[in-house]
């Protein structure tokens, strides 16, 4: 279990993925700066979990899969799948850092905007890596377990 | 208009920091937490709290956990649909969109 650093996606990565990227995540905050404009702050306050960045980002991991594969000789949609599903899993656990995020955020907002942001944002890292490392004990664990067996 | 022009350049900016730092970093089960890193959260927030103040931001934070709980249970669908229905990533993101909204605002009604 090693957490590290790779640069080579960046270079096989097209750079209208970057415009995708940039142009969806300023249209989804627009829209939910309108949404609490039209419905109130608690509605809009839904859509800061909206998972629109997710879409694209799991679409784009899966293409990167399948062209890698097919570079290789493979056919690919299986990886790409397998990559997705692996993007999918990080989510559920980073939406776990997310609630922690807000509740510190909600907690802190006497302390000012600055410190506020800065603990919502030390608690979404620590929590992330947490479910994380808790995620790769469990996993460890099970084959552990099926070894026993 | 130069709100929206602001938070659309805000919100591409974190949304790419965030997308970036997910490509780079390493294992890809790891990277995937920057798939629900609080990007739009950040721009959002920021500028409610700037034009709003705070008690606006705790209303629009409660509302947040809720639709984190949705996200959860979202992309613990879309896992399923990949591995199980095997469908492709662009339409199993698409087609569990619904249990999203259902679950967000489900709790929204109920906690308010």
């Amino acid at each position: 279990m090693q957490i590290g650093l790779s640069t080579s996606p960046l270079a096989n990565s097209r750079w209208y993925e970057y415009v995708i990227r940039f142009v969806l995540g300023g249209a989804v905050t627009v829209f939910t700066g309108m949404i609490s404009s039209e419905f109130g702050a608690a509605v809009g306050g839904l859509f800061l979990a909206l998972p629109a960045i997710f879409c694209a980002s799991a679409t784009l991991i899966e293409r990167h899969e399948i062209r890698r594969k097919r570079e290789a000789g493979g056919e690919g949609a299986r990886r790409g799948r397998g990559a997705a599903a692996l993007d999918a899993t990080g989510a559920a656990l980073g939406s776990v850092a997310m609630i922690a995020f807000a509740v510190v955020l909600l907690v802190t907002t006497s302390w000012g905007a600055a410190a506020a942001f800065a603990c919502a944002s030390l608690a979404w890292v620590v929590m992330a890596v947490a479910m994380w490392v808790l995620r790769w004990i469990v996993k460890r664990e099970i084959r552990r377990a099926r070894a026993r067996r | 208009m130069s709100e929206y022009l602001i938070r659309f350049l805000l919100g591409g900016l974190f949304v790419s920091l965030f997308s970036i730092i997910g490509d780079i970093v390493r294992p890809k089960s790891f990277a995937g937490l920057f798939g629900a890193a609080p990007s739009v959260a950040l721009a959002t927030l920021g500028i409610a709290w700037a034009e709003h103040g705070a008690s606006y931001v705790g209303v629009q934070a409660t509302a947040m956990i809720w639709g984190a709980i949705a996200l959860a249970c979202y992309s613990i669908v879309v896992c399923q649909l990949l591995m199980r229905a095997q469908l492709g990533a662009l339409a199993a993101t698409l087609v569990a969109m619904p249990v999203w909204l259902l679950v967000a605002f489900e709790f929204h009604a109920v906690a308010g």
